[in-house]
């Protein structure tokens, strides 16, 4: 591996090169490339490129993979969201069975801020601190107001469907109070439980706990948390002329453009981050050795979505926190260990 | 710390209804509750649906939402 090579992933037509990072002593011969902080904080940077209210594209950049994915299992799996855990079913006619539509319950986003409440244990009773009460009371019947003959089930029947925005919340102690300003409820109110028939009820109390995805991905705050590395086209010899059209044409739109100079089209490469890195360029005999595929190594991508619950730039924020906590307690065990250590040596 | 209350699930009020001999069941066509008495032909009162399906029981059941 060449030295300017460090933190490229090189892709060729039929493999990829320099797939692991580099950043160990002894990588390069001539030269080294010592870790500082000080190199460390020059080179770092994140860039925030999309923000909506539901996702977030972010760039991380100079850091190692190990620090981004450790970042993307936290999102994952580590930050606490209040779920419905404990159903507690007093009718249910419908066709779904109990533990079905338990199952079914237990997968609704539900818009409450966990930093609000309290782990519960299992040997713990519920109380206003740590559970979250909803009540579901549907039953289906007939609409006498529908035309004769009407086929649609949703006319022809009164809740024929049951939706999230069905729960009623049930405020238990203070609740009422200290969620005045944004009361719990789903996050979205179009979510089909069941579907029921005349005759058909359900009744239930549901009671929701805080807990991590690490324990059931129902309290994962993502819908997606992934990374991918910045692609780059290096053009190493000039394309003109027509190959300068096929050129763009191996893209997605928006990577290369054509510009013109002196009557003469050439390609340039301009938001290299749209490409998807198909190597389709790399299957034309005319563009070999004019084009090298790559992908910084060190420069990642985050495309967050989050399910509603927590703000996307919230998530970030509160999944690094937990990656310092962690790094803390390594930091800890660590200082324990080589003191007994060194207590060891000096007997 | 605010108050910590206690919560407790409340009880079914519908329930299986027992009168003497007469044992209440539901019909499978139209969901009303039919009451028949022993040696009675199985047959609903209100649409003459000849299946009935014996009711839930009346006490609460609990689950885990996994």
């Amino acid at each position: 591996m060449a030295l300017e090579d460090r933190n490229r992933v090189v892709i060729l037509e039929d493999r990829v090169e320099n797939v692991s990072g580099a950043e160990f002593p002894m990588s390069f011969s001539d030269q080294g490339i010592p870790f500082t902080l000080k190199g460390f904080k020059e080179s770092f940077d994140i860039k925030i490129i999309r923000l909506t209210p539901t996702d977030i594209e972010f760039d991380l950049i100079g850091v190692d993979a190990s620090i981004a994915n450790a970042l993307r299992r936290i999102l994952i799996a580590e930050i606490p969201t209040m779920a419905i855990e404990k159903v507690y079913m007093i009718n249910n006619t419908g066709i779904i069975q109990d533990e079905v539509l338990a199952h079914r319950l237990g997968l609704i986003p539900i818009k409450a801020n966990p930093d609000e409440f309290l782990w519960k244990r299992a040997d713990e009773q519920p109380t206003d601190q740590n559970t979250i009460v909803f009540k579901l009371e549907v039953a289906c019947s007939h609409n006498r107001d529908a035309t004769p003959g009407e086929a649609d089930p949703k006319m022809k029947y009164i809740n024929s469907a049951v939706y999230s925005s069905q729960l009623v919340w049930d405020p238990r102690g203070d609740q009422e109070e200290r969620f005045a300003m944004d009361p719990i409820r789903p996050v979205h109110e179009d979510i089909l439980i069941t579907k029921l028939r005349p005759g058909h009820e359900i009744i239930c109390e549901l009671h929701c706990e805080k807990g991590i995805g690490k324990d059931h991905a129902k309290f994962s705050p993502v819908a997606t948390a992934s990374y991918r590395l910045l692609p780059e086209i290096q053009i190493l010899e000039d394309i003109i002329g027509e190959d300068a059209e096929l050129f763009r044409d191996c893209f997605p739109p928006g990577v290369v453009d054509i510009v013109e100079e002196n009557g003469v089209k050439r390609a340039k490469v301009v938001n290299p981050r749209k490409d998807t890195v198909s190597r389709e360029v790399l299957r034309h005999k005319q563009f070999e050795g004019k084009v090298r595929l790559t992908r910084v190594r060190d420069h990642f991508i985050f495309n967050v979505e989050s399910t509603g619950i927590i703000a996307p730039e919230k998530l970030i924020s509160q999944a690094l926190d937990v990656l310092i906590e962690k790094c803390d307690i390594s930091k800890t065990a660590l200082a324990q260990a080589t003191k007994g250590n060194s207590e060891e040596d000096e007997e | 710390m605010s108050s910590q209350a206690q919560y407790g699930v409340q009880k079914s009020m519908t329930g299986v209804k027992k009168t003497g001999s007469q044992m209440s069941y539901l019909c499978a066509a139209c969901a009303k509750p039919t009451e028949i008495k022993p040696k009675e032909p199985i047959r609903c009162h209100d649409c003459g649906h000849r299946i009935l399906y014996k009711k839930r029981t009346p006490r609460m059941v609990q689950f885990e939402a996994r």
